[in-house]
């Protein structure tokens, strides 16, 4: 049987790449046929906008022009309508595979993005007090065959750590030749920080194949790429996908619907692309603070606090949107502009991703989020 | 002596071939400081940004009335959408007038293409010139910094009125002050016109200014005005202070009341503009007084009484020389050349010497290169794909460069000039550039830029010359043993002596 010389190569990566982990392997359980996507909104999504809270007497006059997308939106319940561009979402939804939590926030409390990003990815309680990411660290927690792939160029931070962890995004270049390739293999065989993160090179492309010729620029093309990512025997069992463009500061009804029906059709991608394995899928979409719950003097909403998370997929016990609503009268506001956090992000996410994988729910919490106080888990947001 | 080596890559861009710092690499440094020349030739010819505002301008009136003369009803007569006469000193438009065309075709869809791609040639060209004034300088070192301040003063592109500009914002903003006061540099920068629209400060309206009162006055006139804390917010958070330095949402808040008025001439249009006094020359910055939100501000615990444009410029001078500004911009510094956890005493020195000066930036560059933290053998930085891609071409001789191919280059390895996408511009850490598909693009690209020397390098002598007493045997011997000259070219570029500085 002939090999293709990627295949040689790859399989070189791969033999080498066993040795640091045989230790662990050794006592690896059964590899989790359940798969996680965490989709990070960047740049503070406005949940207000997302997930509106049209049953809210203090809604329509907070919000003004903002408020007009959801004058025909599908009603969700008796309090909340779903933002009118994310039609697969309300499929979910609808089959109940979608639970929106509203007035979420991770324990960040000031409006810088680069901060809250770094709290919501890094697990901490304040920004750069971590210095790896909470989705590192649930890796350790799970049997060594099951990998992690992050959807950019560059690991983002909640992928950060001590655990490999791939990078894939698309590329127009042409592919170099295997010789180079083999010879660059040599040249950083020597070299700390080279040598593993070319390994991870080798073995993903290895796994692709051809899919750098299919652009992924458009979100849906993202959802698919993770898709395969994740459906390949021997793949990646989590997944991340970058998503920027949320800080609507100004134009924000254009600029919002955009995102969402982007958003929306990455999702539908995801679930076409994994078939059979949607069922055991379990995709969170969160951003690191909300927006602010009056619109400003642009047409747009500034840095906020509250905002809302999505759980999406064929594990989630969805239908229903969870809230302890706040409401949006003045004095019911966080500092009297932001929309008030009533549940904890990281208790959630906590939560949801313990129960998904068959962790013990309080040592889960203690590695993802090791300040966090969980009294009481949330119950019912995903089938065990 | 591995110092030269530290000399031509940490500090600098990387050598050219036939390039010699000399015995003395830190006089070498020092003198660059110098030499520096803020316009360089192959800045010539680059667009002004009063240029672009207006070309810009003109362009969002000429679709507007497109649109509307499409309109099948008339619309009820706009008072305050009426569409002025190009205002005085306005340029040529950036595209002729659209072709008269078939029946069928839109012509404001056809406009639309025609300045989106006018747009694109433009961020070529001020992309390409920007490259090659880093390829061709004999100021490398002096050239680093502008790149360095351009992305401590990052806008985005991705934003539509932002788009063209940028290029006119590092030119004109960043370049002239290199060499200057760091107050004199954040004053260029916040008023001008890239800035201004980029954090929205220019639509920005006092709640109680006359213009909101007047338009509150006149309910059948839907327009939004308000206040946008977007630039107050970045200049305290990126720009100066650096955030968690103990200014408040209050302290931010205010200040967005005091940079009211700040604006851009030309964006306005008609009655309003000439209400506002937002009239001058396009992209010229102006105070609007119409826009100011009146009265006493109090920020960082001070009172600011002054009235007018004064307010925020007087806010604005204390920002600039404010004790929490020297640390924060001692620490950026000290992080871009002594590696991504910055040594504390380098920080207490550069900082300590911004105090002294008052932000003097020529101070504080000859303080790095008197630092040893600065020279710590071996590597300390991973380059960006903008410090990589430059410092390959150095090292590859390049004179020339097609249109498109410095960004495309950028793009695909993840790094687009002037398109951050956010204001806190790229990372200066090694987390966010050593990635395995980063690494595999340079490969790629490398064997791309690599095959274009036609085998006319010799790789050895020219890895030797790149890297005086600092390369790696393993890397000699991958070089040495390549299957050609080109290969052997590719391999010294994606070397991990290259990779790093």
């Amino acid at each position: 049987m002939m090999l293709h010389r990627r295949q040689l190569l790859a399989a070189g990566a791969t033999a080498l790449m066993v040795s640091p982990l045989g230790a662990r392997m050794a006592f690896a359980a059964a590899p989790t046929e359940r798969r996680f996507v965490f989709i990070i909104q960047r740049g503070a999504a406005d949940g207000l906008g997302t997930v509106a809270p049209v049953g809210d007497p203090a809604y329509a006059g907070a919000r003004g022009d903002l408020a007009a997308d959801f004058a025909s939106a599908p009603k969700l319940d008796g309090m909340f309508a779903l933002h009118p561009a994310m039609t697969n979402t309300l499929g979910l939804y609808q089959a109940k595979q979608a639970l929106f939590v509203h007035a979420v926030a991770s324990p960040y409390r000031d409006r810088s993005h680069f901060d809250g990003q770094n709290v919501l990815e890094t697990g901490g309680v304040s920004a750069y007090q971590l210095k790896d990411g909470w989705m590192n660290r649930l890796l350790r927690l799970l049997p060594a065959q099951d990998k992690a792939i992050a959807l950019a160029a560059a690991v983002p931070m909640a992928l950060r750590g001590s655990m490999e962890v791939a990078s894939y995004a698309p590329s127009s270049l042409p592919d170099a030749s295997d010789d180079l390739l083999a010879r660059v293999t040599a040249m950083y065989a020597g070299d700390r920080q080279l040598h593993p993160l070319w390994q991870e090179a080798m073995a993903t492309r290895m796994l692709t194949g051809d899919l750098g010729s299919d652009g992924g620029k458009k979100a849906a093309d993202t959802g698919t790429l993770a898709a395969k990512l994740l459906s390949a025997p021997g793949g990646a069992r989590i997944a991340m996908i970058e998503t920027g463009g949320w800080d609507t500061h100004s134009g924000q009804r254009g600029r919002l619907g955009g995102q969402l029906k982007g958003l929306d059709a990455m999702v539908a991608a995801l679930k076409t692309g994994l078939g059979p394995h949607w069922d055991n899928t379990l995709v969170v979409v969160a951003t690191e603070f909300g927006r602010t719950v009056k619109a400003n003097g642009t047409g747009g909403t500034d840095h906020g606090t509250g905002s809302v998370a999505m759980l999406l997929g064929g594990a989630v016990q969805g239908g229903r949107v969870q809230a302890d609503w706040p409401g949006l009268g003045d004095a019911a506001l966080y500092e009297g502009r932001d929309l008030k956090p009533t549940t904890a992000l990281d208790v959630l996410i906590a939560s949801a991703v313990s129960r998904h994988f068959g962790l013990a729910p309080a040592g889960t919490a203690k590695a993802l989020f090791p300040a966090m106080t969980m009294a009481a888990g949330m119950e019912g947001l995903v089938r065990g | 002596m591995a110092s030269t080596s530290i000399a031509l890559n940490r500090f600098g861009l990387g050598g050219r071939p036939g390039e010699d710092p000399g015995p003395d690499s830190r006089a070498w440094l020092d003198q660059q400081l110098d030499r520096y020349v803020a316009a360089p030739p192959p800045l010539a010819g680059q667009p002004a940004s009063g240029t672009l505002v207006a070309q810009f301008v003109d362009y969002r009136e000429r679709i507007a009335q497109l649109r509307k003369a499409a309109m099948p009803v008339p619309a009820k007569a706009p008072a305050m959408t009426a569409v002025p006469a190009r205002p005085a000193g306005a340029m040529a438009p950036l595209v002729a007038q659209p072709p008269i065309v078939q029946t069928g075709d839109d012509p404001a869809e056809a406009l639309r293409k025609q300045f989106g791609q006018a747009s694109r040639d433009l961020y070529n060209g001020a992309v390409t010139a920007r490259a090659l004034a880093a390829i061709q300088s004999e100021a490398p070192f002096a050239e680093r910094l502008v790149h360095f301040w351009a992305n401590h003063f990052a806008v985005s592109g991705d934003k539509m009125e932002v788009t063209n500009l940028a290029g006119a914002f590092e030119f004109e903003a960043i370049r002239p002050h290199v060499m200057g006061s760091f107050r004199d540099m954040l004053f260029a920068v916040e008023r001008h016109p890239a800035m201004l629209l980029f954090l929205d400060q220019a639509v920005s309206v006092g709640p109680n200014s006359p213009l909101a009162v007047r338009a509150g006055n006149r309910p059948n006139v839907r327009r939004n005005l308000g206040l946008n804390e977007n630039l107050a917010r970045e200049i305290m958070e990126l720009h100066t202070l650096g955030v968690r330095t103990g200014y408040s949402q209050a302290d931010v808040t205010e200040f967005a009341r005091a940079l009211t008025g700040w604006t851009v001439a030309g964006f306005g249009r008609g009655p309003v503009a000439k209400f506002t006094g937002a009239t001058g020359r396009p992209g010229d910055f102006v105070f609007a007084d119409a826009m100011h939100e009146p009265g006493t501000r109090t920020i960082l615990g001070k009172q600011w009484t002054l009235p007018g444009e004064a307010q925020a410029t007087a806010v604005l001078e204390t920002l600039a020389t404010h004790p929490a500004t020297a640390k924060h911009i001692a620490t950026k510094l000290a992080r871009h050349f002594a590696g991504d956890d910055p040594p504390p005493k380098l920080v207490a020195r550069l900082e300590a010497n911004f105090v002294k000066t008052g932000g003097d930036l020529p101070s504080l560059y000859r303080t790095l290169i008197a630092s040893p933290e600065c020279w710590a053998p071996g590597t300390v930085k991973f380059k960006s794909p903008w410090e990589w891609s430059i410092s390959a071409m150095r090292a590859v001789g390049t004179q020339q460069l097609q249109p498109n191919a410095v960004p495309g280059l950028m793009y695909q390895l993840g790094q687009p000039v002037w398109k951050p996408g956010s204001p806190a511009g790229w990372d200066d850490v090694a987390g966010a550039w050593a990635g395995p598909d980063a690494v595999l693009r340079r490969v790629e690209a490398a064997e791309r830029m690599a095959q274009r020397t036609r085998d006319q390098i010799d790789p050895r002598a020219r890895a030797a010359e790149m890297f005086p007493d600092a390369l790696s045997p393993a890397t000699a011997q991958a070089i040495a043993r390549a299957e050609s000259n080109s290969q052997g070219v590719a391999l010294m570029l994606v070397a991990p002596e290259f990779l790093r500085r």
